[in-house]
Order: structure tokens, then sequence, then C-alpha cells
């Protein structure tokens, strides 16, 4: 296996662990008023806020404890420079997740029209924010496997 | 539905071996891209640009078509022609 499929699994495993760990710290913080009340969005509105610099520090410390622990595992260090295999799989990789935040988004959207309550909006955006990031992870890691 | 077949094939790993057993890691390094993608290119995983092919045919100093060979029966497009 490849540093860059290791590489991939490692940012699999993070966005799960990120999401989780951070669901389960903020759900505690929900607030008990009706589903239409402003507390609600305001709610959400922090929890989206918080959760993009929260995940983009973790994702940095997850990359270079994996780098760290990679090198001293395999003896073999991370490639210096991204060549043209490197972004056009970066480039693959995006545009597949970026289809599924799309889809994600129609959803959410889909949830307002069909008269769902707010926080169900939300949740969906987020559901396709993460599966999103997962996707995209896990291009990368079957066209760094299968060639592209 | 199988893997499609490459259209590419190389003599990569054949003309390493008669520049003195030049390495992927010698290879990659005077053409600027990693190892892994020599790997990937001589396994036939990833097809270069024209840019990076040209680069290794001068590092071979042979021409492009004794580096990558085109493989016109493993072409769906050509079959369906």
């Amino acid at each position: 296996m490849s540093i860059h499929e290791r590489k991939a699994i490692a940012s699999i495993i993070g966005t799960i662990v990120i999401s989780i760990a951070y669901a389960a710290y903020m759900i505690q913080r929900y607030p008990v008023a009706d589903w239409y009340s402003a507390d609600v969005f305001r709610f959400w509105g922090a929890y989206f806020l918080i959760l993009i610099p929260v995940s983009i520090v973790a994702k940095i410390i997850i990359a270079i404890v994996f780098s760290i622990l990679n090198t001293i595992a395999t003896g073999e260090a991370e490639p210096a420079i991204s060549d043209e295999r490197d972004q056009l799989i970066d480039l693959k990789a995006t545009r597949n997740g970026m289809w599924l935040f799309v889809i994600g988004f129609l959803l959410a959207m889909g949830a307002v029209v069909i008269g769902l309550p707010p926080a169900a909006m939300f949740i969906v955006l987020l559901c396709g924010g993460i599966v999103s990031d997962l996707i995209s992870d896990f291009s990368q890691f079957y066209f760094y496997r299968r060639g592209v | 539905m199988g893997k499609p077949l490459p259209l590419i094939s190389n003599n990569i790993r054949k003309l390493r071996f008669h520049h003195n057993e030049m390495t992927q890691q010698e290879l990659a390094d005077n053409v600027g891209v990693t190892r892994q993608t020599i790997v990937a290119i001589e396994a036939a995983k990833y097809s270069p640009s024209l840019e990076l092919a040209f680069r290794i045919a001068h590092v071979f100093n042979v021409p492009l078509e004794e580096v990558f060979i085109y493989l016109p029966d493993h072409d769906p497009i050509l079959k369906q022609a």
C-alpha cells in the first residue's frame, strides 16, 4: 500500500472521528425549544461556524501525526512534491466530493420544500458535507490503487 | 464489467535496466515526479502527459515510440468504428 493510500485511509478515519466527536460534544448544547425557535437557528449557525476551523485544525494535526508515524513505521518520507498524477487524482476526487455535496444540498432544500423542520435541513446539509468529504478521500484511495 | 485493458504499454523497466540499472527514484528525480508516479506508469496504471512522456524519452535518449507503445487492439473507440 502506497503512502498516498495510507494517507487517504487516515483522512477517512479522521473525518469519521472528528464528525462523531464534534456531534457528541455539540448535541449536549442543543436548545430545548420548539422546532422553529430562533435558538435552533443560532445553534446550527454556531455548529457550522465552529466546525469549519475545528475540522481544519484537526485535519492538520492528523496529517502531521500520520506523517511522523508513517516515517517511523516504514522509513519512507512523504514525497516533497505533488506531481501531475497527484494533481489529477486530487482534481477527480474533489469533483466526486463536490457532486455528493450538491446532492446533499439539493436534498436539504427538498427537506424544506416538503415542510420538514429547519433542523432537518441542517442535518441533511451536515451529512452531505461529511459524506462528500468521505467520498473525496475514498476516491483518492481508489484512484491511487486502481490507477487513473 | 472487467477493468479496461491499457491503451499504452511501455518499456521503461527495460530502458532503466539498460541505463546502468537506473532506479525508479533516479528516473523520478530526473523527470520531476514522485517515485509512485513512475511505479504507476510502469504498471500501466497511469498514462503520463505528453510533456512527461517526452521528458522520460529524453532521459533515455530515445524516441518517444521506443518508450511508449500504443495498443490499438485495446482501444474501444477503434473497435466501435
